[in-house]
C-alpha cells in the first residue's frame, strides 16, 4: 500500500510600502493596503477560488477516496477575512467532508522558532486555537515556516503536542534512504516525520510549464505511471507544494487545473494506491528509523537551508533587531495590545526574504521577484517601520512607568 | 583590425570621464589584438599609451598650411568673417574679402601670404562654418548670411562626395601628405597649429582645426575604420570617412540634451547630428542614451549599439591610505556643479538630512556655473555649516575625497552613463544613484532613487549613515559586483560591431 499525501501551503503577508525615514514617528500606516488587496483579490480569482472548488469536486467525484491537507497562514486568514471572505468559507466546506485535514504552523508565518522560543509557542498555539475556530479540529500534524526544520523543532512540536511534523527531503539529510518512509526525529519519543518527496513535487510545482524540461508537456498519466512504478518501494509520497502553484504561478493555460483533475482517478486505478492526510499516514505508518536533522533544512532553493532568510548582513540585522523589539512590545503588550499584532506582522518570513541578495547580484535583476526595486529597499523600508514600532513601544512602556509612578506616589 | 580612433582627452590630462573611458575601452581592445591609433588635440608625451599602437597629438602634425588657400572654400570662408579673423590673426593680417561681395567659391584665394600667415588662414577658413547662421536655430549675424549659407552647402557636398573640400587630401596611398608639386600650393610651408586640448572658449575653432589634422591623417591610409568619440570629434570622424573611405563608428558618451536639458547648443547639437548621420554604426553608453538618440536625433535602431562602460585595472586596483580626519559622516557630491549632475537635489536632501542628524557633513566637490547658486541654496536653508564646496578636484585629491565620504551620492538629472559612482564602489564606499542614469542600468549594487524624489533620497542616505548591516552589505557586493566590470568584456562588444563593419 503507497499513499498519496498532498499538502499544499496558502500564505500571503503583509507588504510594507516604502516606509520612509521621515514616516517614524509621523505615520502607523505601515502596509501597502492597495497592493495586498489587489494581489490577495488576484490570486483569489486566478488560483483559490477555481482550485478550491476543484478539490471539493474532486473529493465528491471520488466519493472522499481523495484527500489532502492545507496549512493556512494567519496572515492569509487575516486577508481573506478582509478580501475573500467567500475562500474562507470554501476551506469551510472542504473540512466539512472530513477529507481534508488543516495542518498547524506559525500564526505569522514566521521563523521565530530560530530567535524567540517563547514567541515561536506562543504563534503555534495561537494559530492552533485559530484553525480548531475556523474549520473544527484542533490541529495534530505541525508544519513550521518554510518547511524549516531540525531535530529541535521536531522536539519543540512534540512538546507542543504534535503526533506529526513535515519536512524537506532533502538528499544531504538522508543520504542513501528515501523520502518514502516515516522516520522518527532524533531525539523525539513519539513524534514522527513526513518527508517531501522534492523531485516529484517540484515536477508540479516548477517544472510543469518548462518548455525547456525533457518531459514537457506533462500529462497526468504519465505523472500517475510515475507514481505506481515507485510501488513496493514507496508506504508514502509527500506532494508539498504553495498552493498558488495552480493559477497564479503555473498559469491555467498551462493545463496545471486539467492535470490535476485527472491524476486522482489515474492513481486510484491502482488498487495498491490511495490518497492519505498527513495525519492518516503519520497514523498508519511506522517509523522505519531515526531521523538525525542536526541543522535547520527548509524547502528553499537549491541549497535547502537558511541562506534565503538570514544569508546576509543586511537579514541578520534585521532578525536580530526585530526580535530585540519584540521583547519591547510584548512589554508594552498591556498598554498597546496592538504594537504586538503589528509586529507579529513584521515577523512574517517574506520580509526577510525580499532582503535576499543571493540571485541579485547575478545581475538578473528582473529575475528578482519583491514588491521592492532592491533588497536594499526593502531592508531601509524594514528597518524604519521597526523603528517605528520600537519607538511606540518605548513610549508606551515609559507612560506605564509613569503611571505606576504616579501610583505609588 | 585597426582602427583609427578620435578622441579629445587621454589619461593623466582628463576634465570628465571621456579620457577615461577612452583608455579603458582601448585597453580592452588592446588585449583582443585590436590596433589603435588615437588622435587627441594636444598630446603632451606623457600620456598612458603604452597599449596604443600610436598616440597622436594634433599640436605635433605639421599640416600642408597652403591647401587652405587654395581650396574652393577658402574664398567664401574668408568672406564671412573678415573682422574676426583679422582678430585673431593679429596685427599685420590681411583680411582678403569683403562679406556681401564675396565671390563664388574657390575664386578669391588670398595671393602670397607673408610668413606666418598659415594659422591665420586656417582660422579663417574654418571659423564661418562655426557660426550660428550656418544653422537653422541658431542666430544669424546678419552680414554674412549669404556667405554662410554657401559655406554650409560646400561642407555638406564635402561630405555627400560631390565636392572636394581640402585639395590634397583625396585618398591616396604611401605618402603620409599632399607633397605632390602639383598640388602644393604657393609658398605654403608646413606648420603645426595651435590646440589646447580643454574645452575653452575657442573650442568650436579647436574642433575645426583637429577635424583638419584628422583629415590630413586620414589621407595616410593605414586603418580599417574610424571610431569617434563625442560630438567634438564628428566632424573629424565625417571628414575621414570621405577622405578614407573607411567606415565610421560614432561613440556617444554624452548628448547635448545631456549637458543642457531643453535648451540645446544649437551649434554642438549640429554637430551631434552630423556625426550621427554619417556614421555607419553608433555606439552609445547606456539603453538610457539610446532612447535619447532615437527620440531627439532620429537615429535609425539599426545603426545603435549599447556597450556599457566598466572600469579600468587602474581603478579596481586602486588603494588609498588617506585617513579620515573628522569623526563625523560624510556625504559626497564629487562632479560638475551643472544642471546635468543635479546639485540642487543633493542640497535639498542634505537640509533634510541633517535636521534629522545635525553632525552629517556634506561636501560638493566640483566647479560649475550652478555652483554660487548651490552656495547660497544652502545657507538660505540654514545648512552653511553642515556643507562644504572644495572646487574642483584632480588626482590625488579626488582619491582622498572619495576615501573620506562614508558615501557617494549622483543625483544626476540626465546621465548618460556616469562612471563615478563604480570608481567609489571600487574605493569601498555605498553609492546612492539616481535612476536617470546609465549606470544604474548594469549596477545591482547600489542604491537607487529618482533624481526628483529629495525625500527618497535624504531617506536613503540616512539609511546609510543609521544601518550599519546595509553599509557593509553594499561595499561589500559593490566591491564584487565592480570586480566583475571588466572592460575587456566592453571591447569585445565593439569589436563585434567593427566585424560588422569590417569583414
Amino acid at each position: 500500500m503507497t499513499s498519496i499525501v498532498f499538502y499544499f501551503q496558502v500564505h500571503q503577508p503583509f507588504r510594507l510600502r516604502r516606509y520612509s525615514f521621515f514616516d517614524i514617528g509621523v505615520s502607523e500606516q505601515y502596509y501597502d493596503e492597495a497592493e495586498n488587496e489587489r494581489i490577495l483579490r488576484r490570486v483569489a480569482e486566478k488560483c483559490y477560488r477555481p482550485m478550491t472548488r476543484l478539490l471539493a469536486d474532486l473529493i465528491a467525484r471520488h466519493d472522499g477516496a481523495f484527500r489532502c491537507a492545507f496549512s493556512i497562514s494567519g496572515t492569509a486568514l487575516d486577508q481573506f477575512e478582509l478580501w475573500a471572505p467567500d475562500v474562507l468559507e470554501q476551506f469551510q466546506a472542504l473540512a466539512a467532508t472530513g477529507c481534508v485535514e488543516f495542518l498547524a504552523e506559525t500564526s505569522h508565518h514566521s521563523l521565530a522558532f530560530l530567535a524567540d522560543r517563547d514567541e515561536f509557542a506562543a504563534q503555534v498555539r495561537a494559530h492552533a486555537d485559530r484553525i480548531e475556530r475556523l474549520f473544527g479540529r484542533r490541529p495534530t500534524t505541525f508544519r513550521n515556516t518554510e518547511l524549516v526544520c531540525d531535530n529541535e523543532v521536531a522536539r519543540a512540536a512534540e512538546a507542543l503536542g504534535f503526533r506529526g511534523i513535515l519536512a524537506e527531503g532533502a538528499d544531504h539529510l538522508l543520504g542513501w534512504r528515501s523520502p518514502h518512509f516515516v522516520y522518527r526525529p532524533e531525539g523525539c519519543e513519539r513524534l514522527k516525520v513526513l518527508l517531501r518527496s522534492y523531485r516529484l513535487s517540484d515536477d508540479i510545482a516548477f517544472r510543469f510549464s518548462n518548455r525547456q524540461w525533457s518531459e514537457w508537456p506533462l500529462p497526468a498519466d504519465r505523472y500517475a505511471h510515475w507514481l505506481h512504478r515507485l510501488g513496493g518501494e514507496a508506504e508514502v509520497v509527500g506532494l508539498f507544494m504553495d498552493y498558488e502553484t495552480f493559477g497564479e504561478h503555473q498559469w491555467e493555460d498551462t493545463g496545471i487545473f486539467a492535470f490535476m483533475e485527472h491524476l486522482p482517478g489515474l492513481v486510484l486505478a491502482q488498487p495498491d494506491f490511495r490518497f492519505e492526510t498527513p495525519a492518516e499516514a503519520l497514523a498508519r505508518l511506522d517509523p522505519v528509523g531515526r531521523l538525525d536533522i542536526p541543522y535547520p533544512v527548509s524547502w528553499a532553493d537549491t541549497e535547502r537551508d537558511l541562506t534565503a532568510w538570514l544569508g546576509n548582513h543586511m537579514q541578520r540585522a534585521a532578525m536580530d533587531a526585530l526580535y530585540q523589539t519584540g521583547r519591547l512590545v510584548r512589554g508594552a503588550a498591556a498598554r498597546r495590545p496592538d504594537l504586538l499584532e503589528r509586529w507579529r506582522r513584521l515577523t512574517t518570513s517574506d520580509h526577510l526574504y525580499y532582503m535576499c541578495t543571493k540571485w541579485f547580484t547575478d545581475g538578473d535583476v528582473h529575475k528578482y521577484f519583491s514588491p521592492y526595486g532592491s533588497p536594499y529597499d526593502a531592508y531601509i523600508a524594514f528597518m524604519n517601520v521597526l523603528d517605528d514600532l520600537d519607538r511606540r513601544a518605548r513610549e508606551a512602556v515609559g507612560e506605564r512607568t509613569a503611571a505606576v509612578q504616579e501610583a505609588a506616589r | 583590425m585597426r582602427v583609427l580612433m578620435l578622441g579629445w582627452e587621454f589619461p593623466p590630462h582628463i576634465s570628465g570621464g571621456l579620457g577615461t573611458a577612452c583608455l579603458g575601452l582601448t585597453q580592452g581592445l588592446a588585449a583582443l589584438g585590436v590596433k589603435v591609433r588615437f588622435v587627441i588635440p594636444r598630446a603632451e608625451g606623457d600620456e598612458d599609451a603604452e597599449h596604443l599602437e600610436e598616440l597622436i597629438g594634433c599640436n605635433r602634425v605639421p599640416v600642408a598650411a597652403g591647401i587652405l588657400a587654395g581650396g574652393p572654400m577658402a574664398g567664401a570662408v574668408a568672406a564671412v568673417t573678415p573682422e574676426r579673423s583679422a582678430t585673431v590673426a593679429g596685427a599685420g593680417a590681411p583680411g582678403p574679402a569683403t562679406e556681401a561681395k564675396a565671390p563664388p567659391a574657390g575664386a578669391a584665394a588670398p595671393a602670397e601670404p607673408p610668413p606666418g600667415f598659415e594659422s591665420v588662414v586656417v582660422d579663417c577658413l574654418l571659423r564661418p562654418y562655426w557660426t550660428e547662421a550656418v544653422y537653422p536655430g541658431g542666430r544669424a549675424p546678419g552680414a554674412g548670411a549669404a556667405a554662410a549659407g554657401r559655406l554650409q552647402e560646400t561642407l555638406l557636398a564635402l561630405l555627400d562626395g560631390r565636392a572636394e573640400l581640402l585639395p590634397g587630401l583625396a585618398p591616396k596611398a604611401g605618402a603620409a601628405a599632399a607633397t605632390g608639386p602639383a598640388r602644393e600650393p604657393v609658398a605654403a610651408g608646413r606648420a603645426t597649429l595651435p590646440f589646447s586640448g580643454r574645452y575653452g572658449p575657442d573650442l568650436f575653432e579647436e574642433v575645426a582645426r583637429y577635424a583638419l589634422v584628422v583629415a590630413e591623417i586620414a589621407a595616410g591610409g593605414g586603418f580599417d575604420l574610424i571610431h569617434s568619440h563625442d560630438w567634438m570629434t564628428t566632424l573629424a570622424g565625417a571628414a575621414a570617412r570621405r577622405v578614407s573611405g573607411r567606415p565610421l563608428v560614432c561613440h556617444v558618451h554624452a548628448t547635448e540634451y545631456d549637458r543642457s536639458g531643453e535648451h540645446p547648443n544649437p551649434r554642438v547639437q549640429a554637430l551631434e547630428q552630423l556625426g550621427l548621420d554619417h556614421a555607419d554604426r553608433i555606439c552609445c553608453v547606456s539603453h538610457y542614451t539610446a532612447g535619447v538618440l532615437r527620440r531627439r536625433y532620429r537615429v535609425d535602431p539599426r545603426k545603435l549599439r549599447v556597450v556599457h562602460n566598466a572600469v579600468t585595472h587602474e581603478e579596481q586596483a586602486r588603494d588609498f591610505h588617506w585617513r579620515k580626519a573628522i569623526p563625523e559622516p560624510i556625504v559626497l557630491f564629487l562632479g560638475r556643479v551643472t544642471f546635468q549632475k543635479g546639485p540642487d537635489y543633493f542640497i535639498d536632501a542634505a537640509a533634510k538630512v541633517a535636521r534629522a542628524m545635525p553632525g552629517v557633513k556634506f561636501v560638493m566637490s566640483g566647479s560649475g556655473d550652478m555652483l554660487p547658486a548651490m552656495i547660497e541654496r544652502a545657507a538660505r536653508l540654514g545648512i552653511a555649516r553642515n556643507i562644504h564646496f572644495t572646487g574642483f578636484l584632480r588626482g590625488k585629491d579626488v582619491e582622498r575625497m572619495y576615501a573620506m565620504a562614508d558615501l557617494y551620492v549622483m543625483p544626476s538629472v540626465s546621465e548618460p552613463f556616469g562612471i563615478s559612482p563604480l570608481e567609489a564602489m571600487a574605493l569601498d564606499v555605498p553609492v546612492i544613484v539616481s535612476k536617470q542614469s546609465g549606470v544604474s542600468e548594469i549596477l545591482s549594487n547600489a542604491l537607487k532613487v529618482d533624481f526628483w524624489d529629495v525625500d527618497g533620497l535624504a531617506d536613503k542616505i540616512l539609511a546609510l549613515l543609521r544601518r550599519p548591516a546595509l553599509r557593509r552589505q553594499l561595499i561589500e557586493e559593490g566591491r564584487d559586483e565592480v570586480r566583475r566590470m571588466r572592460w575587456e568584456a566592453r571591447a569585445a562588444v565593439v569589436r563585434d560591431v567593427y566585424r560588422e563593419l569590417v569583414a
